[in-house]
């Protein structure tokens, strides 16, 4: 499969000799597959880039793709799939990219400038660089799917602050493991950092809820308890109420209230308690 | 990707209370340096710290193996602890919640299963015990 | 071995942990402060465990050991400042801290012993209310 030193010579060869008419129909070819979406000028340029990567590595022998020699290039294709994949250009577009490049060979075969034989023998390189290319096209893609599935965690967990001493969690949306785990780290972290002493987990926009998270729940309340604050759970659905009981998942003593409305008003009442307890004219 | 950080397997022996607290420092930069989350590298050390104390107060004495463990994904700790003790007659009731043969809180092996990802028991009477745990990343 | 230092601020004995404690120095804290309790007439104890990044099954013993001792001595304990992760891995390891009152930071901790003794007699501090306690409530 690996070129011979003698084919990656004949190979670089053939791209300098004719650099200025492969660059020029690989651009035309790759841009007419991609319908104007990048300007010409910039398309140019990136296969300029690789044009010249692909002699550099070549006039050191260009065996394989993966081979020591080929790095710079396998870093200017990595740079260019990863450009196009944050572009949101599809994969197929990413690898015609590459692969109109074949179509140049082809087309210079025709006009008598290399063997028939070498453009097979090149083709098995190009497709080669077209797989490098898919592959970090796939994982730049995985990498922004991380990324986003990390700010939509962040963005679905806002921890605020509704009174003096008392914060507030509205859970919106399905919760699973992970994002139960962050919020409750996130809640517990309010609590010491705004030294409030009371917390509210509001679950009127959460549409379902199993055992794994209603034990998330518990553990953040025990938790909560453990570090010095009381935590109320407010906004029970009626179905969810019938699945608590139906799982067993025991409440125990924690607080439930029917809006975050009344849990506020709870807790109010208990610290006001509080307050009056102390006033001389509570008898009043 | 992690130059400047040691990642070969270290051991410490474990003879006295403060190698137990040894461990802990051990586990915890180990911990460090592969990013557990700070509520994972939490659980790992305070596991740590329970098996270790068990390899002293039972085992009457032992070794703690700290490795960095790699599946392809994602790296891990992995803790050995070993000791040439008495071993553990009945595991299961020693697993259980509560039961304690050393006047603890019976939390030790139990609490410390449910603290990490892969727990392991290797014992035989009058030969010692392996417990072999570890924690993955996210 | 180390010692944690007591500190005693108007009627009530304030312990920062600041170290990574071996079980003996755990232990011999449990015994500095009833000692401390006793000789100072202290009506209030605050442990404050900021600075700990693990709590793991003995010291979670020493601290509803320290909090049993201290209501015998009558005087009232709280546990504070916590951390989260700390709080989660002890939910996780099973640690209930039964009869141990935790408040998020000392002055939280305070205003809990406070409180403690104005319910002992509500009545007669109305007659003569304290001046710095009256503020705080409202």
């Amino acid at each position: 499969m690996a070129l011979t030193t003698e084919e990656s010579g004949r190979l670089v060869g053939l791209l300098a000799m004719h650099a200025e008419r492969v660059v020029q129909r690989w651009a035309e070819i790759v841009a007419a597959s991609l319908r104007g979406r990048l300007s010409q000028a910039e398309l140019r340029l990136q296969v300029q880039d690789l044009h010249r990567s692909m002699i550099d590595a070549g006039a050191e022998g260009l065996a394989d793709i993966q081979s020591e020699s080929a790095g710079e290039l396998r870093a200017a294709l990595a740079e260019l799939s990863r450009g196009w994949a944050r572009q949101g250009f599809s994969a197929t577009e990413t690898a015609v990219g590459l692969y109109a490049l074949k179509d140049v060979l082809i087309e210079l075969a025709d006009s008598g400038e290399v063997e028939l034989r070498d453009v097979i023998t090149f083709s098995g390189l190009v497709d080669r660089m077209g797989l490098f290319t898919f592959e970090t096209y796939v994982q730049t893609r995985e990498g922004l799917i991380a990324d986003q599935a990390e700010q939509l965690l962040e963005l679905s967990t806002p921890v605020v602050k509704i009174w003096d001493g008392v914060v507030a969690v509205p859970l919106v949306g399905t919760l699973d493991s992970a994002r139960a785990q962050v919020v409750m780290e996130r809640l517990l972290q309010t609590l010491v950092d705004t030294g409030s002493p009371h917390a509210i987990i509001d679950i009127t926009g959460v549409p379902a809820v199993d055992t794994q998270v209603a034990q998330h729940i518990l553990k953040t309340v025990v938790a909560a308890r453990l570090m010095g604050a009381d935590c109320i759970i407010s906004g029970i659905r009626p179905q969810i109420a019938q699945t608590i009981v139906a799982l067993g998942i025991e409440f125990g003593d924690i607080a439930t209230k029917a809006s975050l409305a009344d849990a506020l008003r709870h807790v109010l009442r208990i610290t006001g308690v509080d307050a009056a307890r102390r006033q001389p004219r509570r008898d009043a | 990707m992690t130059a400047g950080v040691d990642l070969s397997p270290k051991a410490q022996a474990i003879g006295s209370d403060e190698d137990v607290v040894r461990v802990r420092q051990l586990v915890r930069t180990v911990a460090v340096a592969v990013k557990l989350s700070l509520v994972d590298q939490t659980k790992l050390v305070t596991a740590a710290s329970e098996l270790a104390r068990n390899t002293l107060v039972y085992g009457g004495g032992g070794t703690a193996e700290v490795t960095v463990v790699d599946d392809g994904r994602r790296r891990g700790v992995r803790i050995v602890f070993a000791d040439a003790g008495p071993g553990i007659p009945d595991l299961t009731l020693a697993l259980t919640d509560g039961y304690t043969t050393g006047g603890g809180l019976g939390l030790g092996l139990s609490g410390a299963r449910r603290l990490v990802d892969e727990f392991d028991v290797d014992t035989a009477v009058g030969e010692g015990t392996r417990v072999t745990v570890t924690k993955w990343s996210r | 071995m180390e010692r944690v230092p007591v500190l005693k601020i108007g009627d009530i004995l304030l312990v920062s942990i600041q170290i990574d404690m071996s079980d003996q120095t755990a232990l011999a804290l449990q015994e500095d402060l009833a000692e401390r309790i006793v000789e100072t007439g202290a009506r209030g104890v605050i442990i404050d465990i900021t600075a700990l990044d693990i709590v793991d099954s003995f010291i979670g013993r020493m601290l509803s050991t320290i909090a049993s001792i201290s209501r015998v001595l009558d005087a009232e304990t709280v546990v504070v400042g916590m951390r989260p992760a700390v709080a989660i891995t002890l939910v996780e390891l099973g640690l209930s801290f039964n009869g141990i009152r935790t408040a998020l930071n000392v002055e939280r901790g305070m205003e809990l012993i406070a409180a403690s003794h104005d319910d002992l007699g509500p009545d007669e501090e109305m007659d003569d209310p304290e001046p710095g306690q009256a503020a705080t409530s409202v």
